[in-house]
């Protein structure tokens, strides 16, 4: 039977900490950026522009359809060499997860953008708004409503990608708990208390997320 | 405003033409309205007489032919470039639409869907457009719901609202597209008699309707469609009474033509 001591855990506190404080920091950025390439390929594959369309397309394909772990490593090894440009381990994966998340985020944005009813826009436009003033008072403020729970699901998703990071050797949670493992020889206490760190974190939030999700459907 | 403009019509469509893939909808249309002038758009569903009236505010572009409101006159077909988004959006700004469903904007309280116009494509200042948007929903009997959303409001309070929404703008010319037919029956009567009010101020409108009595009693003149073209056109007692075409008899046959108009509970 195997004899459990967490206790040896405590020595390594800095380090955990250190780690989860990486790994929060890389989720805000991800999430952050992953919306804003969101919003683009949403736009972009809504447009009335074919070629707008079609790259829009093409990127929201390409980052859903291959492997993160695949993308983390191309950007790191492949991009600097087919672009010339050097990136820490950091940039490539913040960069990786941006794009690999906004694919996604792109699909939500835009499944919430075409569900509110055509009468909407068209109410806007029968007014004498630009499509663009349709979209900003009318449209979005609605769709973004029926968004929420699933671009929160798609941030927790997020968050769960980071632990990737570590085979790039950024120092988040997931490596740093690399480090106490084999330092201690203790990976069963240390692989625990991370899933248990993941879990404290996520437990709460997708409680909030599923209320919001009650809310919403009342309000509706 | 010119000085041509007070002898010729409000609104002017000559010669319209609209496909939607290979379905002709409409076929040579023309059609004037004179300034004041109520004109009812009838005919059974299918003939084209909602794409006619969607084309005058241009939310359906036309593949050929010209429509021209008021100044502002817009031609289609080959060699014809189509009106940027800034230009549509300018006309589109002086006449007002009302919608079969309504097409309140859910997010906003009455208040404010009827301020909305006023705001975002007038600029005006928030006060002001909030003394005329009160104004506006005074008029069609609804002050005191100012502060609801749409969702707790009835059918012809919302369809009311959208009339109000749409008088916010101000516009030379309002367009109905079947706005009772979404209605509870008993509903009906407090929407066309706000439409009644407007017409006997003097607005400008056309509609697309199938209360044949209202639009004996409202109406000056009455267009019956089949198939993308105007079967028949003349005063409206006339050819409601009298109409001189087989077609237009047949379809009339359907309809109740005389009687007072659904009695109307708006105490305004």
């Amino acid at each position: 039977m195997y004899q459990w001591d967490f206790g040896i855990l405590w020595s390594y506190r800095w380090l955990f900490l250190n780690g989860l404080g990486v790994t929060v920091g890389f989720t805000v950025v991800i999430v952050v950026c992953g919306l804003l390439f969101g919003l683009l390929g949403a736009f972009g594959s809504l447009s009335r522009i074919r070629a707008l369309r079609l790259t829009a397309l093409a990127f929201i394909e390409a980052f859903r359809c291959t492997p993160i772990l695949v993308q983390l490593i191309w950007f790191y090894y492949a991009l600097p060499i087919l672009a010339g440009v050097e990136m820490t381990p950091i940039t490539a994966s913040a960069l990786a997860l941006s794009l690999y998340g906004g694919s996604f985020y792109s699909e939500i944005i835009r499944g919430g953008i075409v569900s509110i009813d055509s009468g909407q826009s068209e109410a806007g436009a029968a007014l004498g708004m630009t499509p663009i003033q349709a979209m900003r008072r009318i449209v979005l403020p609605q769709a973004i409503k029926r968004m929420i729970p699933a671009l929160m699901n798609q941030s927790i998703i997020q968050f769960k990608n980071t632990s990737l990071v570590s085979v790039l050797a950024v120092p988040d949670l997931v490596y740093q708990s690399q480090v106490a493992a084999h330092d201690s020889y203790r990976p069963l206490e240390t692989y625990t208390a991370v899933a248990v760190a993941y879990a404290a974190i996520l437990i709460p939030l997708t409680i909030i997320v599923r209320r919001g999700e009650k809310r919403l459907a009342v309000s509706e | 405003m010119s000085e041509a403009s007070k002898t010729t019509s409000k609104i002017e469509i000559r010669s319209l033409r609209k496909s939607f893939g290979s379905n002709e909808v409409l076929k040579n249309i023309n059609l004037d309205v004179a300034k004041g002038g109520v004109v009812a758009l009838i005919g059974p569903s299918g003939s084209g007489k909602s794409t006619l009236l969607r084309c005058i505010n241009l939310l359906v572009v036309p593949d050929g032919g010209s429509v021209r409101v008021g100044d502002t006159r817009f031609a289609f077909g080959e060699g014809a470039k189509l009106p940027d988004v800034k230009t549509l959006a300018k006309f589109r700004a002086t006449t007002g639409m009302v919608f079969q469903h309504f097409n309140l904007f859910p997010h906003m309280t009455t208040l404010q869907n009827v301020m909305e116009g006023p705001v975002t494509v007038r600029r005006m200042a928030k006060a002001e457009a909030e003394k005329l948007a009160r104004a506006q929903l005074a008029k069609v009997g609804l002050a005191e719901k100012a502060d609801q959303y749409p969702a707790t409001l009835s059918g012809g309070q919302k369809q009311r609202v959208a009339i109000a929404r749409a008088l916010a703008m101000e516009p030379d010319v309002m367009l109905f597209d079947e706005a009772t037919s979404a209605l509870d029956p008993e509903l009906v009567g407090e929407v066309l008699n706000v439409m009644q009010r407007l017409a006997s101020e003097g607005m400008t409108m056309v509609i697309v309707t199938h209360e044949i009595a209202f639009a004996r009693e409202v109406a000056d003149r009455l267009i019956f469609m089949r198939d993308g073209v105007v079967v028949e056109e003349g005063p409206a007692r006339q050819v409601i009474d009298n109409p001189q075409e087989a077609t237009t008899r047949a379809f009339l046959s359907h309809f109740h033509r005389t009687g007072a108009l659904p009695p109307a509970n708006t105490a305004s």
